[in-house]
């Protein structure tokens, strides 16, 4: 449980910070930074058990159908990782607190900053791999929001959606990778995954997984050609430059490749992507660093040129290149983010971080300038700093590693990439810190307050520590942790300063010396530098996301370009082309089913049918027509559910007909009564050939379908209607009780469209464009008489009538044809019936109710009834039904059903009048309607 | 005796439907369309009658009855967009 915790606790602590902000930025500061403490001190209770070679786990299941569990353990590896995540967290927390300015959100910030760091906890400590999958996608998520902290900078929000862009890309990559390392594997877990190395390596999968794997890890660890990212993400503020890009998320591509290392690593494959990969990444990134003149921008790419090195060690292949990976993720961490919050501090006291404008400050700045000295010596490899032992650690390796049969490759190259390296970190000391001092600063520089120096000064006595006592101060650490990435007892090897007279030592001599020397060129070098013309990495990566925009918006632009007939077209052309597929593939035999004679009225209902759509094409031009060839078709369909005995959907289709008419009408007053004669062209008769054959298709498919026995699930419903749920109308006991469900999300979809309607026509009565319906006129002259006497005399007389047949369909619905939803209908035409007749003034004032609150409380009684049945123990929506005597009435069926049938009735009948009701208002207010 | 007298409607009313398509097909004026498919809805509402007394059941009766109450709201809705344009003022 406690390991769980130990992610949990900054995941679910981020509210703390943001709440305690109210009381101020100390309180703020320590809510955040008790929750990293108490999190380390759960971590740190399992270094025993660790150190007794002992993996402590936890593990509970989330979604066993997919082999996702919750699971958790803390290895060595997990250890290292965790410790470095929450000890420079620690720190970052205390230095935020000082660098932050007053007017930036701190609350929001550490709210983040915890985020980020339950996200990372989860990436080092999940056994899992989905689960680690989850948590990396979470930490370039909350990365996002903390690179794009300063949302009103236009940096800060490209750099923010950049980095989101090309880690959580990776990402995707990586779960891909995943899937498939789990399926060879047979497990999620790491634990399990992690025995089956032999296994995966000679799968003939274990390529495909090296890839989608490596391209996750690359493109976190910003490895080259993934590496653009990470200089624009350092938009973000200082204090997330040192957490995010020197100790932790960086590192999370390092780390997976630690992890999966006895898997996926010893192969030809692996030591010529990986060391390739990393040794190229080193050089270029080394190169450009000398180029820079933001501090930051230094800094971004000195830790890219040293994630290059990790990766490179990793990818040796070799169990003592392991070791020293390990060794220098944990100084690469404890320098860079010193460095980093150095420079944080330079841009703080005096304006800039640009390099051009710095110089001289060690005499102004003497702390600073002390810190910045011992962290860039061990930048350097400068003994006795932590990092010029890895770094000779690293260089030994490189002696022993021969690339394509060339001894001395790697270590030229590597050598190379040292010497850029000296140079830029002497260049990014001695052109801040030393020369004269200047009197040009844009502000007056002095050390900062201690809140800001003492997190820096922390890490740079522990690289001292390290590097004067590297067996005491980091030796276990490493050795566990090694141990963990390589799942066997490390080679044997002692950390010390002194090692002799190496050729390792020899190169770092030789190293500093070129660097130096490259150093005081580096006037005419540079403006050599600046005429060549480089690629710019983010312009290409603009470049592909424009083009990949632009091929979106053609892509949408060509196929649903406004017009009905060419989304119709490519919509019925995919189909049958689907179908067409689909029935050249598969086989056809004829249906053994006996064909049913013709009745004699049926045959010419069929006539009206075929004969009714001809004119629907012939006379399209006139929408009335059209409109009324419609309506005809609609009317046979209700006839013909009548001989096929659904009388039901028969009901049903002659309401919702002479509703559909009256909603066309209203919308066909705004628009041109004749539509466009279109010339004939090649593209009507492609249309029309088109259209034969999907009606044919679709015909023939009817055929098929109905001549062949088949078993539908009719009969179930028909068996158990009565028994259970005690109605003898079928079709309305599914509707109320079998899919009662699926009735309760249509009302409510019936009851959102509506409002949509209504909002949507509001926003054109009240917005801008009320000024042209103001204007509107139809141009046409029309008959005076507005209100005949004789419709309003028998639209009145109607209306009880029309309300008594509704009551009467509603209450018998549940054994006999009928139901809430038709009564409904039945009601709103008998009320649009008024509308129509006598006026929308004269029918809107004498309705008592509001449509929006009959939405609602229909929605409300259905959920009721439902909840109700929740209430008595039973499922969402099950009913209950009881027969009682009435004196005089009889006996009577009550059931919970009513209720719910009740609520759909006073939906459809809000929904409906609602629509209806407004878009007649619309008319009202023409041109044609004031006069 | 009452089942010819059935089939006769069926027969009439098949051939009243032709002549009411006719009518719907050919015109000439908007009207004659409209006056068309409200006269069909009418010998729709005798099929439907008659179906059910060939059946021998009440089941359809409602359909018959929605059908009389509402179709002429239709062919008032096409009358008032006719004469003035906005069926709902």
């Amino acid at each position: 449980m406690s390991i769980a915790l130990i992610v949990l606790l900054p995941l679910l602590g981020a509210v703390f910070p943001a709440l305690m902000m109210r009381l101020g930025k100390n309180e703020s500061a320590i809510a955040a930074s008790s929750v990293t403490i108490l999190s380390l001190v759960l971590l740190l209770t399992n270094i025993f058990a660790i150190s007794q070679s002992t993996v402590p786990q936890a593990s509970w299941p989330w979604v066993p159908q997919i082999d996702l569990n919750a699971s958790f353990f803390v290895d060595g590896l997990g250890l290292l990782f965790a410790v470095m995540i929450l000890g420079i967290g620690l720190l970052v927390t205390v230095y935020a607190r000082f660098y932050l300015s007053p007017q930036e959100a701190l609350g929001r910030f550490f709210a983040y900053l915890l985020l980020f760091q339950g996200a990372m906890l989860g990436v080092v400590l999940s056994n899992n791999i989905l689960l680690l999958i989850v948590f990396w996608e979470l930490t370039s998520l909350s990365s996002f929001l903390l690179i794009g902290f300063k949302s009103d900078s236009q940096e800060g929000r490209q750099g923010a959606r950049m980095a989101l862009a090309v880690t959580a890309g990776g990402g995707l990559a990586l779960l891909a990778g995943m899937l498939l390392l789990g399926q060879v594997a047979g497990s999620f877990e790491l634990t399990e995954i992690l025995k089956e190395g032999e296994k995966i390596r000679s799968s003939p999968y274990y390529l495909s997984i090296l890839a989608l794997v490596l391209i996750g890890c690359f493109t976190k660890s910003a490895q080259f050609p993934f590496h653009f990212w990470l200089p624009h993400a350092m938009a973000a503020p200082t204090p997330v430059s040192a957490y995010l890009h020197s100790a932790t998320m960086v590192k999370a591509g390092i780390f997976l490749m630690l992890r999966l290392w006895p898997v996926l690593a010893g192969t030809q494959t692996w030591f010529y992507v990986v060391a390739g990969t990393g040794v190229i990444t080193m050089l270029i990134a080394a190169v450009i660093a000398l180029f820079r003149d933001d501090l930051k921008s230094i800094l971004a790419y000195s830790t890219i040129s040293h994630l290059g090195i990790m990766t490179m060690l990793v990818g040796f292949g070799s169990e003592m290149a392991v070791v020293a990976c390990v060794f220098h993720v944990i100084n690469h961490a404890i320098f860079k983010a010193a460095l980093f919050m150095n420079a944080g501090i330079v841009d703080h006291e005096t304006g800039t971080r640009d390099i051009s404008r710095l110089g001289g400050l060690a005499s102004l700045m003497p702390i600073s300038a002390i810190t910045a000295t011992l962290a860039a010596a061990s930048m350097v490899g400068v003994p006795p700093m932590n990092g010029f032992l890895s770094k000779e650690m690293m260089l030994e390796e490189v002696t022993h590693a021969t690339a394509i049969g060339v001894a001395w490759l790697l270590p030229g190259l590597v050598m190379l990439a040292s010497v850029f390296s000296v140079a830029y970190s002497l260049r990014f000391l001695l052109y801040t810190y030393f020369g004269p001092v200047r009197n040009d600063y844009p502000a007056k520089p002095h050390d900062p307050s201690r809140g800001l120096w003492l997190p820096p000064a922390c890490l740079v006595v522990l690289a001292i520590l390290i590097g004067l006592f590297p067996e005491a101060w980091a030796g276990s650490i490493t050795r566990l942790a090694s141990d963990a990435a390589l799942q066997s007892k490390s080679p044997k090897f002692h950390l010390s300063l002194w090692h002799g007279w190496t050729p390792a030592l020899m190169m770092s001599i030789f190293a500093f010396g070129c660097g130096a020397t490259a150093l005081s060129l580096y006037v005419p070098v540079r403006s050599i530098w600046n005429k060549a013309l480089l690629p710019d990495a983010k312009g290409l990566y603009d470049l592909s996301l424009n083009a990949c925009v632009r091929l979106a918006r053609i892509t949408t632009d060509r196929s649903f370009n406004g017009s009905l007939h060419r989304m119709l077209f490519l919509f019925v052309l995919a189909a049958s082309a689907l179908g067409g597929v689909v029935f050249a593939r598969s086989s056809y035999e004829r249906g053994e089913r006996e064909l049913l004679p013709i009745n004699t009225s049926m045959f010419v209902g069929w006539v009206l049918v075929i004969v009714a759509c001809f004119v629907l094409a012939w006379k399209h031009q006139s929408r009335l027509i059209a409109l009324l060839t419609v309506n005809i078709v609609g009317l046979i369909s209700s006839i013909a559910f009548i001989y096929l005995s659904a009388p039901d959907l028969a009901l049903t289709q002659i309401a919702v007909e002479v509703v559909t008419l009256i909603l066309m009408l209203l919308a066909l007053h705004f628009l041109p009564k004749e539509a466009i004669n279109e010339v004939i062209s090649w593209r009507q008769y492609r249309d029309i050939v088109l259209s034969v054959a999907v009606g044919a298709s679709v015909g023939f498919l009817c055929w098929a379908m109905m001549t062949h026995d088949f078993q539908s699930i009719s009969s179930y419903y028909i068996q158990h209607s009565k028994p259970l749920g005690g109605g003898a109308n079928v079709v309305n006991v599914i509707l109320v009780d079998f899919r009662g469900f699926d009735t309760f999300g249509e009302i409510t979809v019936i009851g959102i469209a509506a409002m949509a309607i209504y909002a949507m026509l509001d926003g054109m009565l009240t917005g801008p464009l009320s000024a042209t319906l103001l204007k509107w006129t139809s141009g046409l002259r029309f008959s005076p008489n507005r209100h005949p006497m004789m419709m309003v005399v028998v639209t009145r007389v109607m209306l009880p009538l029309a309300i008594l047949v509704a009551c009467y369909i509603f209450l018998r619905g549940h054994n006999l044809p009928g139901g809430g939803f038709i009564a409904a209908l039945v009601v709103s035409i008998a009320l649009i019936m008024q509308y129509m007749a006598s006026g929308f003034a004269w029918a809107d004032e004498r309705v008592h109710f509001d449509y929006h609150a009959l939405i609602g409380g229909g929605g409300l009684i259905a959920a009721i009834t439902g909840i109700g049945s929740i209430v008595l123990g039973k499922p969402f929506l099950t009913s209950g039904f009881k027969y009682v005597d009435f004196p005089f009435i009889g006996k009577v069926e009550l059931a919970s059903v009513s209720a719910f049938d009740l609520g759909v009735f006073l939906t459809v009948v809000g929904g409906v009048m609602l629509a209806l009701a407004n878009l007649s208002n619309l008319g009202r207010m023409t041109g044609d309607g004031k006069q | 005796m009452i089942g010819y007298a059935v089939l006769f409607g069926f027969a009439a009313i098949s051939i009243a439907l032709l002549m009411n398509l006719w009518r719907l097909a050919m015109g000439p004026t908007v009207l004659d369309r409209v006056l068309a498919g409200d006269t069909m809805v009418v010998n729709m509402i005798a099929l439907i009658i008659l179906y059910g007394v060939q059946r021998n059941t009440t089941l359809y009766f409602e359909s018959a009855l929605l059908l009389a109450m509402f179709s002429f709201i239709s062919t008032i809705a096409y009358c008032r967009f006719l004469l003035r344009g906005d069926i709902i003022e």
